[in-house]
């Protein structure tokens, strides 16, 4: 059966509290998972306080400014800081997001911000998941151009109407917030491919140039790589980049039926 | 993630391996289909089934074999019985599929909601061609 409870070793228990910076006069309570490999313990949540006047507006900014003055063993992925590579895609508050493009005044609470890494991943480090499932099914879905028509001499020729079909799907920047926000995910996240793989399977099922749609949706039609969806929308709901994962999904499904019925 | 299928925590497949493993098996739209098209047909008849079972409402087996003696009646019971019971038959095994992760047991309970489901269909067609028919 599906485990609903987490493994012992993975319950959460105490947490160190680091004393509020000096000299701070505006602070904000930053609450975060940690987890060392290393130590054999279990994950606690270790309480810090971020001199706000020190650093930039975004949670991404606090996490560095914790990193740089309290605690240089936090860990966490980023790079680009301001939604273009999705490294540091973590739960914020109960909600996947990028740490970089949410910012702290935005977080519902008002107290404390409250960060866990992405759910239901192995942890490899505090706030770093282990993504490897996640990117194989990307790969399993073959995201790129496959053609069997000679490569013409310029370019593959798109029309305008065409190349519309693929806005609100090219943008995906694979930072998994959508996957790892679906129950159905969290389930059989290894036969269910997932929303971000699906949405980027229907990128390429949708470009007017790709000659291998057939062979994409064949691919596809199983009842775990895909009907394990049920529109349960968190994918949409989490994703920062305000792309719907559900509504591709569902192309799909009305693609496999239209070659059908 | 417990239950793995077959290649395990254990096994030193590569990732892509235990994704791409047995291949997609081409099915699951029919499915997904027939759970619509029932969907539809349940809706449409709704209504004239509650209308049917508040004309039953305080009649005897007498009285309702009479309502039930009129071949439109008993026909939309039918349909409602076919159209409700293949949609409840394919809502659990998504269910099954979902929870149960132990191939053994899945198959069993996917056995068990096949057989439940004709069981209950065939009861509850018996009981309408009975009383329609006045034996």
């Amino acid at each position: 059966m599906v485990e609903f409870a987490l493994p012992k070793n993975s319950k959460i228990t105490g947490g160190k509290a680091w004393p509020k910076p000096a000299g701070a006069t505006e602070t904000r309570e930053f609450r975060i998972y940690r987890w060392n490999p290393d130590d054999g313990k279990n994950p606690s949540i270790d309480t810090y306080h971020v001199d706000t006047n020190d650093c930039g507006p975004m949670v991404l900014d606090g996490l560095i400014w914790i990193k740089n003055h309290i605690d240089p063993t936090l860990t966490f992925r980023r790079s680009c800081r301001e939604g273009v590579c999705g490294s540091c895609a973590m739960n914020i508050d109960g909600q996947n997001t990028l740490a970089c493009t949410k910012s702290m005044h935005d977080v519902a609470s008002g107290g404390a911000v409250k960060i866990n890494p992405l759910p239901h991943q192995p942890v490899v480090k505090d706030l770093v998941p282990d993504l490897t499932n996640f990117y194989a099914q990307y790969a399993s879905i073959e995201p790129w151009l496959k053609t069997i028509t000679p490569t013409p001499q310029k370019e593959w020729r798109q029309s305008h109407e065409d190349r519309e079909k693929l806005d609100g799907l090219y943008e995906c920047i694979l930072c998994a917030c959508c996957s790892t926000s679906c129950p159905s995910y969290w389930w059989n996240s290894d036969r269910y491919l997932g929303p971000a793989a699906l949405l980027q399977a229907n990128r390429w099922v949708s470009d007017s140039r790709d000659e291998a749609t057939g062979e994409r949706l064949d691919n596809l039609e199983d009842p775990f790589r895909l009907y394990r969806c049920h529109t349960i929308m968190n994918c949409t709901k989490a994703c920062p980049k305000g792309l719907n994962p559900a509504e591709a999904i569902a192309e799909l499904k009305m693609k496999l039926v239209e070659r059908q019925v | 993630m417990s239950a793995q299928p077959s290649p395990g925590p254990k096994s030193m497949r590569t990732p892509l391996s235990r994704v791409r493993y047995l291949g997609s098996s081409h099915s699951g739209t029919k499915d997904f289909w027939r759970q619509r098209l029932t969907a539809v047909a349940m809706i449409l008849l709704i209504v004239p089934m509650i209308l049917i079972v508040t004309m039953m409402l305080g009649r005897n087996q007498a009285g309702a074999a009479q309502i039930l003696g009129s071949p439109l009646i008993a026909i939309l019971m039918l349909m409602f019985i076919a159209a409700s019971i293949w949609h409840m038959k394919i809502g659990m095994q998504v269910v099954i599929e979902d929870y149960v992760h132990d191939e053994k047991l899945k198959l069993v309970s996917i056995m068990a909601n096949n057989f439940f489901s004709v069981a209950v269909a065939l009861a509850a067609a018996y009981a309408i061609f009975k009383l329609s028919s006045g034996v």
